[in-house]
């Protein structure tokens, strides 16, 4: 509908207030199903091969638990902030909203930079994509998440500046509330990724 | 409000099509394109089959056969059954539920456009280098670098970019059917092919992103040396076949579903009565959709898995013969003291009823562990499966296209034409496939270029040839008949057939719009209420209105054609090209998200207007 000159009052939950709002956000939950889909392939087939480092580095002395917890930290950080985000849109104060979007694309960055410093940290112990089936799964695992960030990152900042122009009206809403989710997405998947790939790659380990 | 939108630039032609997001145009495309892929994995079929018609013939030679088998399970099942689902989806799903559009119109041309360039990657291996050869489940570690050669990487790009487009088609119907359903369209009042595509989606969602993961797989180790598939390096070769079959059983019912649902329509309106049974109709569609996840290993009954593990998934495939069984005899105890009529689209019905129990009774010989040991990777399972795709898929496709036909294109199809299509193709089908089941029980695997004489292979073989011709000049005469009533000058009525559902409501073709008003539904079969309360037509939820329209892009087309060009720049290892179809590709996702669409509006007095000329 061509909504965007409702220059009126915007309805509370704005995100939700047209038809194409709730397909949206119904379609997105969705496409987050096969996401969940997508990821839980990827979580099996590390797990397959977790063990198979072909003569490479194990994940015990791969790992770096402080750097991996402080990345840990940052993403689910940002979790809360656009959760807060998310508050703000509800209250419809879009400078609020606009502040905490940012706060999590800079923690966002931050986390995606400790990911790359500790990928080349990987590849310079010989653990690369080529070192065997363990290196080949780590990197398509975590490398997938990564991407996920990136793309989330640059997501998030093309729906501010987006709201920076247009303001907050029922067609950025939905958009912003979308992101959120998919933000939010991508840390749940994080949380299994930092249980079955760090922590049992740590205390766990193949028995002989 | 907002009765400023004006309306945007009409386009017409060659640009109307390529920018379209009308569903029915869509479903348009989608038949030509998979029509086109169908024709050409036909022809495959043709060249196997004469290769196979006498014993160690030299008509291709084994590698261009193993090429041919392929090509002909990978088109058949992406490249032709799919699409032209997708096609009467398009078509018919939203008239059935009353809706204007679907939910997504713009994810919905996307989702053409991507399967269709997707097809057009893999096809053209043939020209570059020799098609993907390791059989449509191009199984590591045969389809590893050492093994196989370049046309496995454009069955591994080809297949991301299509199945790409399918998911996102998949999640626009699951929301279309949720959100957009007129009032009164409650769940249970749904047509049965509605529901199937409700199903059908949902399978598409959860079993498409397995796929996807092993195609990256297969791509990483082909491409950037990865050792997923790699024994010698820690890999391991049954990962892909978990993935594959994960995704490739639910695919089975992805295809047959919808031809559930198209002769649950067919047969009901041909038996003049309201379909038997349509609660457990609807329960067995849910049923066998959600059974469907329960069952890939049966296809890996001899990989080693185990007795406990084949056990199980092959107790768990015979269950789902329960709501199959529910079904056949719903449709007969439908036509049981029914009003029969045998137009072609019922004909086609009506024989796929028996067709498809046999394919699904060899589906539960297949699925006893032990026996499989014997029927595995022979002319059995070939039987079997095309028992159930082409006597299932394909004569209901058939039976859905002879059916909607004039409401898709406004014209009828010819009758006779349709008869002599429908025979020579029935006969064609059992002449070709019935002695597969013989010369596989007699050892005869799948998968070889040739045989030797004097191993009692000789007639089935030569049978199952000749078969093929009759398939041959059924579908030419599909052809022949599609083409005769595109240059006929006779119109179809509304509702040729005295149908029950909402699309007969409307006119033959609908107006862009579909329902210049929204119907108010008051039953199952919610046209058919209407008529038997002896009302002309469908009671009306809202006044007539101004009705808003998006407007179509080329961002679908470009957006696709950015992922083809950058699919041969990794397969040619130059990043460059990728770097430039990634960019024209996101480029045009940053342009659709910067843009807002205002669409247009029609109003009430030009849908009149249209309306008197329908
Ligand atoms: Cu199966």
């Amino acid at each position: 509908m061509a909504t965007h000159h409702v220059n009126a009052v915007l309805p509370d939950e704005p995100e939700k207030a047209t038809l194409e709002g709730k397909n949206k956000i119904l379609g997105f939950w969705l496409f987050l199903g096969g996401e969940t889909v997508l990821f839980g392939s990827l979580f099996a087939t590390f797990i397959a091969l977790r063990d198979q480092t072909n003569g490479g580095p194990t994940s015990q002395q791969l790992f770096d638990m402080p750097l991996v917890a402080l990345a840990t930290l940052l993403l689910l950080t940002s979790s809360l902030t656009s959760v807060f985000a998310v508050l703000a849109l509800h209250k419809k104060d879009l400078k609020k909203m606009q502040a905490w979007m940012t706060v999590t694309v800079i923690l966002g960055l931050g986390f995606l930079a400790l990911e790359i410093y500790e990928f080349m940290h990987y590849v310079h112990m010989g653990h690369k994509m080529t070192s065997g089936a363990f290196g080949s799964a780590f990197y398509t695992l975590v490398g997938f998440h990564g991407a996920h960030v990136a793309f989330g990152i640059l997501w998030i900042l093309t729906v501010q500046l987006q709201t920076v122009k247009k303001g907050l009206t029922v067609v950025t809403a939905p958009k912003f509330y979308v992101a959120s989710l998919y933000w939010h997405f991508i840390d749940v998947v994080w949380v299994f990724i930092f249980t079955v790939v760090y922590l049992m790659g740590m205390i766990g380990g193949k028995v002989g | 409000m907002s009765a400023h939108a004006s309306h945007a630039p009409k386009r017409s032609g060659i640009a109307d099509w390529l920018t379209t997001v009308d569903h029915k145009k869509i479903g348009i495309l989608y038949l030509i394109a998979g029509g086109i892929f169908f024709l050409a994995g036909g022809l495959e079929a043709l060249l196997i089959r004469l290769q196979l018609m006498y014993p160690e013939l030299q008509v291709v030679g084994a590698k261009t056969f193993n090429e041919l088998i392929t090509m002909h399970g990978t088109t058949m099942i992406f490249l032709a059954a799919m699409p032209v689902i997708f096609a009467l989806m398009n078509a018919i799903v939203p008239l059935q539920i009353g809706a204007r559009d679907v939910a997504f119109p713009f994810v919905n041309a996307l989702g053409f456009w991507l399967f269709f360039f997707g097809g057009v990657l893999i096809n053209t291996s043939w020209f570059l280098g020799g098609a993907p050869d390791a059989g449509w489940t191009s199984y590591a570690t045969l389809a590893l670098n050492q093994y196989s050669g370049f046309g496995i990487d454009f069955y591994v790009l080809g297949l991301q970019i299509a199945g790409l487009g399918t998911l996102i088609g998949g999640i626009n119907f699951l929301v279309t059917i949720i959100n957009m359903r007129a009032p009164g369209m409650t769940f249970m009042r749904m047509p049965l092919f509605t529901w199937a595509s409700f199903v059908t989606s949902g399978l598409i969602l959860f079993a498409f992103p397995a796929i996807t993961v092993g195609l990256v797989l297969l791509m990483f180790d082909r491409l950037f040396g990865a050792a997923f598939f790699n024994p010698d390096a820690g890999g391991n070769v049954v990962i892909w076949q978990h993935l594959f079959w994960i995704f490739g059983h639910p695919e089975v019912y992805i295809l047959i579903l919808p031809a559930f649902g198209i002769i649950s329509e067919v047969v009901s309106t041909f038996s003049r009565k309201r379909l038997f049974g349509y609660s457990s109709m609807v329960f067995a569609t849910a049923l066998i959709g959600f059974l469907g996840f329960m069952v890939w290993a049966h296809h890996m009954f001899t990989t080693g898995m185990g007795p406990i593990a084949n056990t199980l998934f092959g107790l768990a495939t015979m269950l789902i013969a329960v709501p199959t069984g529910i079904k056949i005899f719903n449709w007969l105890l439908t036509m049981w003291g029914g009003q029969i009529r045998f137009p072609t689209a019922n004909l086609f019905a009506v024989g796929f009823i028996p067709t498809f129990t046999i394919g699904g009774m060899t589906g539960v010989m297949l699925a006893v562990p032990p026996a499989d040991y014997q029927y595995h990777d022979s002319y059995f399972v070939v039987a079997h499966f095309h028992y159930v795709i082409v006597g299932g898929l394909v004569f209901g496709l058939f039976a859905g296209l002879y059916y909607w036909w004039p409401k898709m294109f406004g014209k009828m199809l010819n009758e006779t034409l349709g008869k002599w299509n429908f025979w020579t193709f029935f006969i064609g089908f059992h002449l070709t496939f019935f002695p597969q089941h013989f010369l596989g029980l007699m050892g005869m695997p799948r998968r070889v270029f040739t045989y030797l004489a004097g191993q009692g292979l000789e007639l089935g073989n030569f049978i199952s040839t000749i078969g093929v011709f009759g398939m041959t000049i059924g579908t030419i005469l599909f052809l022949v008949n599609a083409y005769v009533s595109a240059k006929s000058s006779k119109r179809a009525p509304a509702d040729p057939w005295d149908g029950r559902t909402l699309e007969w409501s409307i006119p033959s073709p609908p107006p862009e719009y579909n329902f210049a008003q929204t119907p108010l539904v008051r039953g199952l079969d919610a046209l058919w209420v209407e008529k038997m309360a002896g009302n002309k037509g469908m009671t009306y939820a809202e006044p007539l209105g101004s009705i808003h329209m998006p407007n179509g892009s080329f961002l679908p087309f470009i957006m696709s054609l950015g992922l083809f060009i950058a699919g041969y720049g990794f397969m040619y290892h130059n990043y460059v090209v990728v770097g430039i179809g990634m960019v024209i590709t996101f480029g045009c996702m940053l342009m659709r998200s910067l843009k807002d669409d205002p669409g247009y509006h029609i109003e009430p007095d030009e849908i009149e207007e249209k309306g008197v000329k329908a």
